[in-house]
């Protein structure tokens, strides 16, 4: 990544310094140094309970490292309130909560709350803004639903809602296909890397490596034991690594250029 | 008011038209009835001498009292239930009666004066709030579960020790006892202090709606939005202690209204803590209002506990409202 760093118009929306996420009972890992820039898509890649939620947890700065530190466009994250924190980042949850019945537009425009002060009102443009998100994930038909009356995929779609009403410059996202249609699968990847595009970073936690082969350029992959590798995702997605990875084997094709891997 | 939209206004409107309603009728129906025109004779500042003996050192004082405590019980149960992500707490589910009721009926076995039983009931509460506090604090700080199991155990302490408390005491005392068990405002002589504690807690939340709704849908999720979530459940969680202290002290343990208000609310105008908090007031002070007036009349001369009238109007209301919701 070398030559990235000379490029003036990079911009690092996240930076790691020897961090070690903290899960209980878990001997040290690999520290890890993370340099995450404007425009790129990282995908995390590692078998169920190695941390990938911990860590984009960690990210957010949900939890407390074990050691070492973040820093967030460069400033350090442990030194950001959670309001500033929240102006800049989203973190689509892998799991949510609803114990309390609201409606798809009211759960959407809650991603506003960053932005606004505790006397004000959301404004029409947070409202139009709410629109717009809900409408990328063609909910507009259900704006007015409960959300707990609403499908796993038709709740997971009103999440990445909810971080697109907060319009994050570096969106955390936990397996943001979880319960989602191929059809939507697809259409929610092109949207983060659609953002990407217009200058946003992108971290998701993937289990389908077709989907991080296809829409991630960058990869993180998190082994069982502590270790990790980070880089290029057209270097990192190689049979025997992720056969390792995993400790599954694996059959590997080239569909339209794009690598495909089928557990063998 | 903070964030309220137009339709919420309407509602506020209307549950402020039904709260002046309830007192007015609080104040017309007793024993002596008295017709419309010498009741706005006597608030107008003039009327029949014994009208106002009657309205203004009588009824009102207690309609006052009834209203404020019912807007106390609302506000808390509305606030324990974002605090614990429960739709079904209510103020007393973290032991704070108990602990209440343990305070009072130990100062009526010491045959103490009635100031003394107030005095001895907000002890009670503020020891059982601090005690669960301190122990759902333990070793790296509460989760809504943790604090919920701790405050129904210390609660159940606090009923063993009310019933040894009820079986040490004589049949002269026993009466009385039960009444502040279940609830009663004639033991209210003095409205001022539920009033002061009620007004400025609704000032203080009026602001933390918005808060509250990202709250209501998880720590981590608010977290994330930008909420200081420990702060902000200190606060409620002190916030709605005092408030339930300032209830039971004025009037004993009055179930139901801080469970049904909010619930039947939240129903009926969706989960905006913007609009629930002061609506939740508006709600639970004219249901109280308007249940005190019952207990003192249904049966007279005899005064029924309010308790027992708002358990009687909200099990079946609840059982209803669950119902319907599937």
């Amino acid at each position: 990544m070398g030559h990235r760093k000379a490029a003036p118009q990079t911009k690092v929306m996240l930076e790691t310094r020897d961090l070690l996420i903290d899960i209980p009972g878990r001997a040290d890992g690999e520290p890890l140094n993370l340099r995450i820039e404007a425009g790129q898509r990282w995908g995390l890649l590692g078998p169920n309970g190695v941390g990938k939620t911990t860590l984009l947890h960690t990210l957010a700065g949900l939890r407390a490292p074990r050691r070492g530190s973040i820093e967030l466009e460069g400033t350090a994250l442990a030194s950001l309130g959670r309001k500033a924190v929240a102006q800049r980042l989203a973190l689509v949850f892998q799991e949510r909560q609803d114990s309390f019945p609201a409606t798809v537009l009211e759960t959407a425009l809650i991603g506003r709350h960053p932005f606004l002060s505790p006397w004000k009102r959301e404004s029409a443009a947070d409202l139009q803004r709410a629109h717009q998100a809900l409408a990328a994930l063609s909910l507009e038909h259900l704006t007015q639903r409960l959300v707990n009356t609403l499908s796993g995929g038709e709740r997971q779609r009103v999440a990445i809602a909810t971080a697109l009403t907060q319009a994050p410059a570096l969106w955390l996202a936990d397996e943001p296909t979880n319960h989602l249609d191929l059809h939507h699968q697809t259409a929610v990847m092109a949207l983060l890397a659609d953002h990407a595009r217009q200058g946003a970073a992108v971290i998701m936690g993937l289990h389908d490596l077709n989907l991080a082969s296809r829409w991630c350029d960058h990869l993180l992959l998190m082994y069982p034991d502590g270790r990790c590798r980070a880089g290029a995702a057209a270097e990192l997605l190689e049979l025997t690594a992720l056969e390792d990875l995993y400790s599954q084997k694996l059959a590997m094709a080239q569909v339209n250029g794009t690598a495909v891997f089928i557990p063998g | 008011m903070p964030g309220v939209s137009g339709r919420a206004l309407l509602a506020l409107l209307a549950l402020t038209l039904l709260a002046a309603l309830a007192l007015m009728v609080a104040l017309a129906v007793g024993s002596v009835p008295v017709h419309f025109d010498d009741l706005l004779a006597v608030l107008g500042g003039g009327g029949d001498p014994l009208h106002r003996e009657l309205l203004l050192s009588l009824r009102l004082p207690r309609a006052l009292a009834a209203f404020a405590t019912g807007g106390l019980l609302a506000l808390a149960g509305a606030l324990m239930q974002v605090l614990l992500r429960n739709p079904l707490a209510d103020p007393y589910v973290l032991g704070l009666s108990g602990g209440a009721a343990v305070g009072a009926l130990a100062a009526m076995l010491g045959g103490a004066a009635a100031i003394w039983v107030s005095g001895s009931a907000f002890a009670g509460a503020l020891i059982s709030t601090l005690l669960v506090f301190g122990l759902a604090q333990g070793v790296g700080g509460w989760t809504p579960t943790r604090l919920l199991l701790t405050g129904v155990v210390v609660a159940a302490g606090w009923g063993a020790l009310v019933t040894f408390l009820l079986t040490l005491s004589s049949t002269a005392q026993l009466p009385g006892m039960l009444y502040w068990l279940m609830g009663d405002l004639s033991y209210a002589r003095s409205a001022l202090p539920a009033w002061l504690v009620l007004i400025p807690a609704l000032v203080i939340t009026l602001p933390l709606g918005r808060s509250l709704n990202v709250l209501a849908r998880g720590s981590l999720q608010a977290a994330s939005l930008g909420v200081a979530v420990r702060p902000l459940e200190i606060t409620l969680y002190l916030l709605a202690s005092l408030l339930t202290a300032a209830a039971v002290t004025t009037a004993g343990s009055i179930g139901f209204v801080g469970l049904v208000v909010p619930h039947m609310l939240r129903l009926m105008l969706g989960n905006d803590q913007r609009l629930m908090l002061p609506a939740s007031v508006l709600a639970g002070g004219a249901l109280l209002t308007l249940a005190d007036t019952l207990a003192r009349t249904l049966l007279a001369p005899q005064q029924l506990p309010v308790g027992v009238i708002t358990a009687l109007l909200g099990v079946p209301t609840f059982l209803l409202l669950l119902y319907r919701s599937r």
